[in-house]
């Protein structure tokens, strides 16, 4: 909408994906049956303490490091006191003034800009419970809690308000997404939860400093929820204010099926959190050298391994793009370039062939049935020239269900090409005698005619004849019959 | 010894002879049991008693000794818990409404320690609600009353816990000390009452009131019982991350060392004003009995302690009104009926489940922690604790320990100060500033008044110096004529 600028700054939760919980001994694991994974400590039961899970601290500052942020030496758990039924203490333990991590940045690109959104920081906390609200009598609310998921350990990111549009919003989440989920760290599912987004959304006119006033939009179950969300947001305070009204400071909740973002009781958002420091657990204090350690054992992220593909295997920013979308991905790409040893053509077959499949399918890559020795042979084979990309199309999808190899398919199959001049003069006379009213017309001058003899030639022999050699015999034949 | 002898006997003894094979565990337990059954309904020392569970551990105790297992000096002992520590499958209310009949699914850290050692369960003693009092009035269910004079008030927060001590109910006992909830009942009782060190003894278990003050600490009838029941609770646990590796057991035999050459400092400007002219008395009486022992008495300065009162209404409340934030009503324990939503549910559990005290508090926490008040009240606070744990450390590195006495005055009437929180709040003023300062503080029986009526003196250490505490209570408890004294209600057979 001209006239105004959005400004909008984003907070994602992501699940650590830790073996146990952050303050206790009790699984992380998704989907157990309710009120099973849980212990006096994520119970909240009385005189029970919280005592920090080591890798959920190296987890977010793997994090931190990741995104650039400077990693506190000391940071302060703290107590956000709010009553719910799905809080079993009555507070949740997070960080309030001095979080584990400060500043640090996620650098996106929208319509070929990039352009580096800050952030504010990055905390540890734990996460509640959930409330289920099942269908009851009419009038009756029944509301039933699981805690398989207190005490889960949680990173909050918050942005800066940097970002300016849903599509610059969307690749955001997308790119930190990516690099939590190159370092292992969270698993990025957001229908189960372990990845959350609350979108704080202001509008104002264009060339004006201070920003409008914002509301707080939850509830937005992915991506692409959150971009229509922030449409909607915007759009809805710009009408506002051109009305002559105002923006209230509120919580909306997404409600994606009627596209649309409705207001919270205010009941439930009229919240003075009362944060003080956890008494129950020391300051977390890290050495520089605890600190070092985690970051020389970082993974590889997202944009040096784009870095690294086009300039080992020379393929374009575009494909490197492509290509590292996970770091699986990224592995099996490598790995088939490097058994190929033509890293283009390998980025062909696996943006087009591979994924192509794997989007129809819905198959992972580590799913997909052609691992990349098989398909770095197959490349080989096509990159010597050794078969035409047509037959290698035929061996790619022989071997999406049979176990050979490239070079036992072709043999089996008798897929190897047809170019020696003594098979190709002999192919081209079968062709002459089986058309011989076509032979009239080429000779006759018709030269489009010719054409449809190669055709033949090429269907006689299942597209192995040497497309170029195989004219040059036909020619020949031609003149010699 | 004739079986009424025995709850006269130190923890000491009965350990000894129970090791020895001289008496069952069971035998202990009748005897105790049989004294409580004549003194506790009067006194309102417990909130729980089980005689089946204690004869069922005393019975466990026998069965390990007999099977050669090596226990410590405190097996078959009796100990009494006071109702917040957290017991498995026995009723735990913290003398709370709330948590009426709600029975805990574990044990905390101390119950475990204590049934390693083989000391016997003895039963839940009564207690302030959550530990918010000081003369165990406050108690949902009943008052406890001082076994020297049923008329008073035992103190509290641990009333109960002091008070079965004093009326040989039991040998020892546990309670919590958050402000002096173990060392004023302890002085009001006329017994020996240790708040260790913060982090000395793990909170596992411990019903929490105010994280960064609460510590557990033993009730007994000596100076080395004190010791022998701080020593099977300290030490590091991993369940605890404010638990502390530097905190080590006591070595009775350095009780017994005297005070020669130990320097101990007396706070005579917070003394200044409002003490009972008998409690100074016994302030001078025990100075110059250590001073006739070799050691030497100075003065030293605590500037800040006077703010202590302040500080820790501020402090306390805070953490108490989130930790209590639990009681919702929602998974456990008391639940209001007929409410007609979330929020209504909420207001009328707490509102009837929790009692005037504890609802006052976790009114003044809330709103030291509300937005716009908190740099004024909570970090103000927070800011004066920092001071006044320094005016400790500047003070304790000239003296080894700071006497003082543990309350201003004998113990008061039953409902004397329960209407006056703020005259209530006053009796911890001399309580309070270790507390604030996380240092080991033991309050000593020193002497009665005319009327017949325990005084306490308070001496307040290092980090982890308990055994010093011990040892100069040890040597003016050589000297003190009152020192074997009983309480009328349990001297004799018929009280």
């Amino acid at each position: 909408m001209s006239g105004y600028e959005t400004v909008i700054g984003l907070e994602v939760h992501a699940q650590l994906k830790t073996e146990s919980k952050i303050f206790c001994g009790c699984s992380t694991r998704f989907g157990a049956r309710p009120n099973t994974q849980v212990c006096p400590v994520c119970l909240g039961l009385p005189g029970v303490l919280p005592v920090l899970n080591e890798r959920a601290v190296r987890f977010a500052v793997m994090a931190g490091l990741a995104v650039g942020s400077a990693i506190e030496g000391r940071s302060v758990f703290a107590r956000k006191n709010y009553f719910y039924p799905d809080l079993p203490k009555g507070y949740q333990i997070s960080q309030y003034d001095r979080p584990l991590c400060s500043g640090g940045g996620v650098d996106i690109q929208v319509d070929g800009v990039w352009k580096r959104i800050g952030l504010v920081r990055i905390h540890l906390e734990e996460d509640a419970g959930k409330s289920i609200h099942p269908e009851g009598r009419e009038g009756v609310t029944t509301t039933l809690v699981d805690l398989n998921r207190s005490g889960v350990p949680l990173i909050e990111i918050v942005s800066e308000p940097e970002i300016r549009s849903g599509a610059e919003a969307y690749d955001y989440l997308i790119r930190l997404k990516q690099t939590l989920m190159y370092l292992d760290v969270c698993d990025g599912n957001m229908e189960e939860g372990s990845l959350r987004c609350d979108a704080n959304v202001s509008v104002r006119p264009l060339g004006q400093v201070e920003f409008g006033t914002k509301t707080e939009v939850k509830n937005m179950n992915s991506f692409r929820n959150v971009e229509r969300a922030i449409a909607f947001e915007t759009e809805r305070q710009i009408r506002l204010l051109e009305s002559g009204g105002r923006v209230v400071q509120e919580t909306l909740l997404w409600n994606a099926d009627k596209n649309q973002a409705e207001p919270m009781r205010s009941k439930e958002e009229a919240h003075d959190y009362r944060y003080f420091p956890e008494p129950d657990l020391l300051p977390l204090d890290l050495t520089t050298a605890w600190i070092e350690s985690v970051r020389s054992n970082l993974p590889e992220l997202p944009h040096q391994v784009r870095a690294r593909l086009e300039r080992e295997l020379e393929i374009p920013a575009y494909d490197a793009e492509v290509l590292t979308e996970t770091r699986a991905l990224a592995r099996y790409y490598e790995e088939t370039a490097r058994r190929a040893g033509n890293g283009k053509l390998a980025s062909n077959w696996i943006m087009t062939e591979v994924n192509g499949i794997r989007n129809k399918q819905g198959q992972s890559i580590e799913e997909f049935p052609i691992r990349p020795d098989r398909l770095g042979a197959l490349v080989k084979m096509i990159a010597e020239e050794r078969i035409s990309g047509k037959i290698g199309k035929q061996v790619f999808e022989l071997m999406l269900t049979q176990p050979e190899g490239p070079e036992e398919l072709v043999n089996a199959k008798g897929l190897l090409p047809i170019d020696d001049e003594s098979s190709l003069r002999a192919l081209a006379r079968e062709v002459i005698a089986a058309n011989p009213g076509p032979v009239a017309e080429v000779k006759a001058g018709k030269e489009r005619t010719f054409a449809f003899l190669v055709g033949q030639a090429m269907k006689q022999s299942r597209g192995r004849a040497h497309p170029e050699k195989i004219q040059d015999a036909l020619r020949k034949e031609l003149a010699a019959s | 010894m004739k079986p009424e002898e025995a709850p006269r006997e130190t923890a000491e003894s009965i350990g000894r002879s129970v090791q020895s094979g001289e008496r069952s565990a069971v035998e202990v337990a009748k005897t105790f049991l049989a004294r409580a059954d004549r003194t506790a309904a009067r006194l309102g020392t417990y909130l729980h008693r089980d005689a089946a569970r204690t004869l069922a551990a005393a019975g466990e105790v026998d069965t390990r000794i007999l099977a050669g297992e090596k226990l410590s000096p405190l097996a078959g002992v009796p100990v009494a818990l006071k109702d917040n520590l957290c017991t498995r499958g026995i009723p735990t209310t913290c003398g709370s409404r709330i948590l009426e009949g709600y029975l805990p699914p574990y044990d905390a850290h101390v119950v475990e320690r204590l049934h390693r050692a083989g000391a016997v369960f003895a039963g839940k003693t009564n207690c302030d609600e959550f530990a918010m009092g000081s003369s165990t009035e406050n108690s949902a269910y009943f008052p406890t009353r001082n076994p020297w004079d049923p008329e008073r008030v035992p103190g509290g927060s641990s009333g109960g816990s002091a008070a079965t001590v004093a009326a040989l109910e039991a040998p020892l006992s546990l309670g919590s000390d958050t402000g002096g909830s173990v060392r004023q009942p302890a002085a009001f009782c006329g017994v020996y009452g240790l708040k260790p060190t913060y982090g000395a003894v793990s909170r596992y278990g411990l019903v929490a009131f105010a994280s960064s003050l609460d510590q557990i600490g033993p009730f007994a009838r000596t100076a080395r019982d004190t010791a022998l029941l701080y020593n099977a609770i300290c030490g590091p646990d991993e369940r605890d991350s404010t638990s502390r590796a530097e905190a080590k057991p006591v070595g009775l035999e350095d009780l017994e060392r005297g005070v020669r050459g130990l320097k101990i400092g007396i706070p005579r400007d917070l003394i200044a004003e409002g003490v009972d002219p008998e409690v100074l008395a016994s302030l001078d009486r025990v100075a110059r009995t250590l001073e006739s022992e070799g050691a030497s008495i100075l003065d030293v300065a605590l500037p800040h302690a006077r703010y202590s009162i302040a500080t820790y209404y501020l402090i306390a409340p805070a953490e108490a009104s989130s930790n209590l934030a639990r009681y919702d009503g929602v998974r456990y324990g008391f639940r209001a009926k007929n409410a007609s939503n979330l929020q209504e549910m909420y207001a009328a559990t707490r509102g009837t489940g929790f009692g005037r005290e504890v609802r006052r508090r976790i009114l003044l926490g809330t709103y030291a922690l509300s937005a716009g008040y908190y740099d004024a009240y909570y970090l103000r606070a927070m800011k004066v604790r920092t001071l006044i744990r320094k005016d400790f450390s500047e003070a304790l590195a000239q003296a080894d320990a700071i006497l003082l006495p543990t309350t201003p005055t004998p113990p008061f009437k039953l409902g004397e100060k329960v209407d006056d929180p703020l005259a209530m709040y006053l009796n911890d003023i001399f309580s309070i500033p270790a507390s604030l300062a996380g240092a080991p503080a033991l309050s000593v029986p020193a002497g009665m008044t005319r009327a017949g009526l325990p005084i306490g003196m308070q001496l307040v250490g290092r980090p982890f110096d308990e055994g010093t505490l011990l040892r100069i209570a040890r040597t003016w408890e050589k000297r003190n004529e009152d020192a074997l004294r009983v309480p009328p209600i349990a001297a004799g057979g018929r009280a």
